[in-house]
């Protein structure tokens, strides 16, 4: 019967159904990853400041990020009168979009990829460069002065780290030999020395810290910093401004789970015997993710905020030649010396 | 191997939906009380005053065009990092005086204060 009705449906049709039922699955546990980073991170920085966070809406609490969509559900979205409304609407589609499709061809474990395409690394940079079009757009159809100049704090900053962030993917591409995100991961197969963290320990540092400032988190949270400066979501409400909210939390997962998968030997578990191997891939990216996202929280409750001039100069006068120097080195070692199996 | 991208193409879609629905639900479950007051643009406490087209400093724009450049220097060298191994020593001579002519433009915008943010 089911059966029946299933063969019912032309063959591309099948595809798409399936397909988007893969979608959904990644879709729906990453909402969950983002509503409960959120609590997480009132938790952990609650603790690190020696309060205790949220602790009213349900046991111990686990029902805030339930409470806080239901809340901006129900807040009016207000548009400015002078804004350009459909770029004022368009923008938190642009920033959350490509947030959400670049998990598209992201490996969850050595099987679990929905598009294992050889581009992934190629078509990540591409969307994660889209969220920039977001935060400019936002500040620019608002048409208020506080809005546009967090705009373009932000943007000069987004696109200054992307440049330390893409030079670092050159050296984690000349050490795979592929642009393939599984195939990435299958080359650090193997124990935690296998692991491309040492080889490429300078350009794990400046991606994951470019990573932070991507996402314009502390420190590097000049342009939107939530207590004191007013940035370029500041007239936006509701559900509009949840948008941004999800998009940031979004590509945070995504830049942690990036950076497991590129130097953090992905799914692969730090030592290839009995008991490390019982635990399914999925699972020690999952590890890795968490100790990433983990991090990041720690960033944010521990560093003082930068400077704007300081933001500058880190990513272009440190970051953007340290990557080029180790590109030299990484190129060097393949060619010259006697290392240059450590990339198989 | 083009069927690989269809996922890739209903996953956009279904990125640009989880944008648009919710905000067509808080545009429907949400009070719309507007005055004027309220959809007036922020100011710091009183009337805005002046365009908020205003100027900005020009190095947003010599940001811009650096980073322009820089990124196309990225997208050269991933395909050549990809096939690093095949086109061998000539390859990796070719793309380092490559990348010699680019650090010596980067110590120009370096030096003429291009990067300084006071």
């Amino acid at each position: 019967m089911l059966t029946n009705m299933w063969n019912w449906f032309p063959g591309w049709s099948q595809t798409v159904i399936i397909d988007l039922g893969l979608i959904i699955v990644i879709v729906l546990p990453l909402m969950l990853g983002v509503a409960y980073l959120t609590y997480a991170e009132r938790k952990i920085i609650g603790y690190m400041q020696m309060r205790i966070g949220p602790n009213r809406v349900g046991p111990r609490d686990w029902l805030q990020p339930i409470a806080d969509a239901l809340k901006l559900l129900l807040k009016e979205i207000i548009v400015p009168t002078n804004s350009n409304k459909f770029l004022f609407l368009l923008a938190p589609v642009l920033a959350i979009g490509p947030a959400l499709a670049a998990w598209a061809v992201i490996p969850f474990s050595d099987t679990l990829v929905l598009a294992n395409i050889d581009a992934s690394l190629l078509f990540i940079l591409a969307l994660t460069s889209m969220g920039v079009y977001g935060i400019i757009i936002a500040g620019w159809a608002a048409n208020s002065k506080y809005p546009f100049l967090g705009a373009m704090r932000s943007a000069a900053q987004m696109v200054a780290y992307e440049i330390a962030m893409g030079f670092a993917l050159v050296g984690v591409l000349m050490a795979a030999g592929s642009l393939n995100l599984r195939e990435i991961g299958l080359a650090q197969a193997g124990n935690i020395s296998d692991w491309y963290l040492w080889p490429l320990l300078p350009l794990f540092v400046v991606y994951f810290i470019s990573g932070v400032a991507e996402t314009n988190r502390a420190p590097f949270d000049v342009a939107e910093g939530e207590s004191e400066i007013v940035g370029f979501h500041l007239e936006y409400s509701g559900m509009s401004f949840a948008m941004f909210f999800l998009a940031e939390y979004a590509n945070m997962i995504l830049i942690a789970t990036l950076a497991s998968i590129m130097f953090l030997g992905a799914w692969h578990p730090p030592f290839d015997v009995a008991p490390f191997t019982w635990i399914p891939g999925l699972g020690w990216l999952a590890v890795k993710v968490c100790l990433m996202l983990f991090f990041m929280l720690w960033f944010r409750a521990t560093f003082p905020r930068y400077r704007y001039d300081q933001i500058m100069r880190l990513g272009w006068k440190v970051f953007i030649p340290v990557t080029l120097v180790w590109i030299v080195v990484i190129g060097g070692a393949i060619f010259l010396s006697p290392w240059g199996d450590v990339f198989h | 191997m083009l069927e690989n991208y269809l996922p890739i193409l209903i996953f956009i879609i279904v990125g640009v939906l989880v944008g648009v629905i919710p905000q067509v639900l808080g545009w429907f479950i949400a009070p719309q009380r507007p005055d004027s007051e309220k959809l007036s643009p922020f100011e710091c406490g009183f009337e805005a005053f002046e365009d908020s087209r205003m100027k900005f400093d020009v190095r947003y724009y010599l940001v811009a065009i650096l980073f322009i450049i820089f990124d196309l220097e990225i997208a050269f060298l991933f395909p050549w990092a990809v096939v690093l191994r095949e086109i061998g020593m000539f390859g990796f001579v070719a793309m380092m005086l490559f990348l010699g002519i680019l650090v010596i433009g980067f110590i120009y915008e370096w030096k003429k204060g291009a990067l300084e943010w006071e």
